[in-house]
């Protein structure tokens, strides 16, 4: 059976690992609140979507 | 291959997942408005719309077609006398679906799905006026553009002018930078 040689040294695994990273997610200004939230979706800090769609937010 | 199968599975067999549709529709029809997975609320909007049609229709036939998903008289009443009367002005997209984020539990994302307000006859106007807007804008950016097109000779040679300045602005700006690196450098000092 094909074996490799040698251990793979951590150089070599960590120069693999280089592409393997998180991306920031998307975020755009709530034209209503201001607070940064996903584009597309509603506001989850003041609850609008467009101005209007108001979700229940639960005030403290 | 799945070549011109439409439709989602989600997961479900056939019976599961009209069970589950005809529960989503009782409920939505009843609240109006419910909050469920992306997935699930498109396909929902599909069936929507195919009752609200069998509502608009109003005959015997058509109810008893709806009976077979709407497992609630009492919401099967509503459905067609009142739902299908309000959606007269519209023809279809009964339905808005809002993306609200991530459920805690799996991090499925959610939306919730509504039906749309009544279609009235001030709507009807606003939308007319809209358009009428628009033509407007148009027919005033031609007149605009071809007044530019007179001016496009003496805008060459501004646009050299602007060229000239960019460059300049940009070796300033670029001092600028290394002043204010300079500054940041020397209080570590």
């Amino acid at each position: 059976m094909a074996v490799p040689k040698r251990k793979k040294s951590k150089s070599r695994r960590d120069k693999r690992r280089t592409h393997k990273k998180l991306s920031a997610p998307a975020l755009v200004p709530c034209p209503q609140c201001n607070e940064l939230k996903p584009p597309h979706r509603a506001c989850f800090y003041c609850g609008t979507y467009k101005g209007e769609e108001v979700i229940k937010i639960k005030e403290e | 291959m799945r070549h011109r199968k439409a439709g989602k599975k989600l997961n479900r067999t056939s019976s599961h997942r009209r069970l589950m549709f005809r529960n989503m529709l009782t409920s939505f029809f009843d609240s109006e408005k419910i909050e469920t997975t992306d997935a699930k609320a498109k396909v929902l909007k599909k069936e929507v719309d195919k009752l609200i049609t069998l509502g608009k229709k109003g005959d015997l036939h058509s109810r008893r077609i709806a009976a077979k998903m709407i497992r609630d008289k009492e919401v099967l009443k509503k459905l067609f006398d009142d739902i299908a009367k309000r959606f007269k002005n519209r023809i279809s997209g009964y339905t808005r679906i809002v993306k609200l984020g991530w459920r805690q539990g799996d991090g499925a994302p959610t939306s919730l799905i509504e039906l749309l307000p009544d279609l009235g006859e001030e709507k009807k106007e606003k939308k007319v006026t809209k358009k009428e807007d628009k033509t407007k804008e148009k027919t005033t950016k031609k007149k605009k553009e071809t007044v530019s097109k007179a001016k496009t000779d003496k805008k060459s040679v501004k646009k050299e002018k602007k060229v000239k300045a960019k460059k300049v602005e940009e070796s300033k700006s670029e001092k600028e930078e290394n002043l204010q690196e300079k500054k940041r450098v020397k209080p570590k000092n």
